[in-house]
């Protein structure tokens, strides 16, 4: 599937079946600090994945005190 | 056989988002009503807002403070909003572009203030001339400018977007140091006083996830990249602390930052207004301080004495690279 990735933007492919969790653990991205959203909707931690899904990781923590 | 979908905790429609510190999911129309929820709890809680309050939001184009300006919206609050531009390179001029689009869609009043072209210096050129670190100079002009656009603009309250993850960072940096002083005045809502519009910060119940989400669900577009100065900052740094401590223990950084207001901020509260109450004037503007000239007007004095600083000069190689 191809993910999306910010700061800074860049689109990876990633391989196999994954749930969003896994797909956050593998790339050791931590749930808290990102959302997923999967062609264009915001999916839960454990929604499934498809091959063909188009799927962007965001981050959601910022700097400014 | 994959498992089920996870449903909302309230209707058993499909979730959308998962809580782990509510333990709980929520469809998109659920979660819009916890965040709603938590954000009047906040301003009942700690009375912050009336609905006769002439409101003025400090608006940067990302999540938190349109996802604020859109809350106070929503729930029948008038509230204009304020962009200021800090001169940061290209992500100052898109993260305007977000305010402006937010504001012109909806039919809301934003006013503009650009650090360059009406006090004569930038945030990167400030954190050169004053060799402090750049998110020092940006928080205080920033600061001294919502507050003169709320007194000038006869609002009755300003209001920001900290959110809960914020406001939790700041209280561990505090307490890492025991700065009692700073801890005494982290407080959600800071009384009006001589020089002083009242200020108060209604997500303190809710999560910058959560605040992301928000925008999200609402078709809310804002700056997801981060500022370039802020990159490797303390507070960052405190914030990754923090949710690693809430992977493994959910509801931790509500807990960290809600039971200090509750059990700690009180015992502390005769300290903040021991700070706050031996103030003059600033010589140049009027503004409250404890010396000759505001911290303001000594940060411009020197940016404006020094040559402009392109973003880029002001990056730590370390940062360029990220």
């Amino acid at each position: 599937m191809k993910v999306l990735l910010r700061n800074p933007r860049r689109e990876i492919e990633v391989d196999g079946k994954h749930s969003v969790n896994s797909l956050l653990a593998s790339l050791d991205l931590p749930r808290e600090s990102h959302l997923v959203i999967r062609n264009g909707t915001l999916v839960p931690g454990d929604a499934a994945l498809a091959a063909d899904d188009t799927v962007e990781i965001r981050p959601v923590i910022s700097g400014g005190a | 056989m994959a498992a089920p979908p996870s449903k909302c905790r309230v209707c058993k429609e499909p979730a959308i988002i998962d809580l782990p510190r509510h333990n709980a999911n929520f469809c998109a129309e659920h979660f819009l009503e916890l965040c709603r929820r938590q954000v009047v709890k906040a301003i009942e809680k700690f009375d912050m807002l009336s609905k006769d309050d002439r409101i003025l939001v400090a608006v940067s184009g990302g999540k938190d403070s349109l996802a604020v300006w859109d809350l106070l919206i929503d729930l029948g609050y008038r509230a204009d909003g304020l962009y200021i531009g800090l001169g940061i390179g290209e992500y100052s001029d898109i993260s305007g572009e977000y305010a402006k689009a937010f504001a012109a869609e909806r039919g809301l009043h934003l006013i503009t203030v650009d650090l360059r072209s009406e006090y004569g210096y930038d945030i990167p050129t400030a954190a050169k001339a004053t060799k402090r670190v750049p998110c020092s100079a940006c928080g205080t002009s920033k600061r001294h400018l919502f507050d003169k656009a709320a007194l000038d603009g006869g609002y009755s309250v300003l209001v920001t977007g900290h959110n809960l993850d914020d406001e939790a960072a700041v209280l561990f940096g505090n307490t890492l140091r025991w700065d009692v002083e700073y801890l005494a005045r982290q407080l959600p809502v800071l009384p009006a006083r001589h020089g002083f519009p009242k200020k108060v910060k209604p997500l303190v119940r809710l999560t910058e996830r959560e605040m992301a989400a928000w925008c999200v669900v609402r078709g809310i577009d804002y700056l997801v990249d981060e500022c370039p100065m802020a990159v490797g900052n303390k507070h960052l740094a405190y914030k990754e602390a923090l949710n690693r401590i809430e992977a493994g223990s959910p509801g931790s950084k509500a807990s960290f930052y809600l039971n200090f207001l509750d059990n700690m901020a009180p015992l502390l509260s005769g300290l903040s207004a021991a700070a706050t109450d031996d103030l003059g004037e600033c010589s140049e503007c009027g503004a409250p301080t404890t010396s000759d000239l505001c911290a303001f007007c000594r940060t411009a004095q020197k940016a404006r004495a020094h040559d402009p600083v392109p973003v880029e000069l002001v990056l730590s190689k370390g940062r360029r690279r990220r």
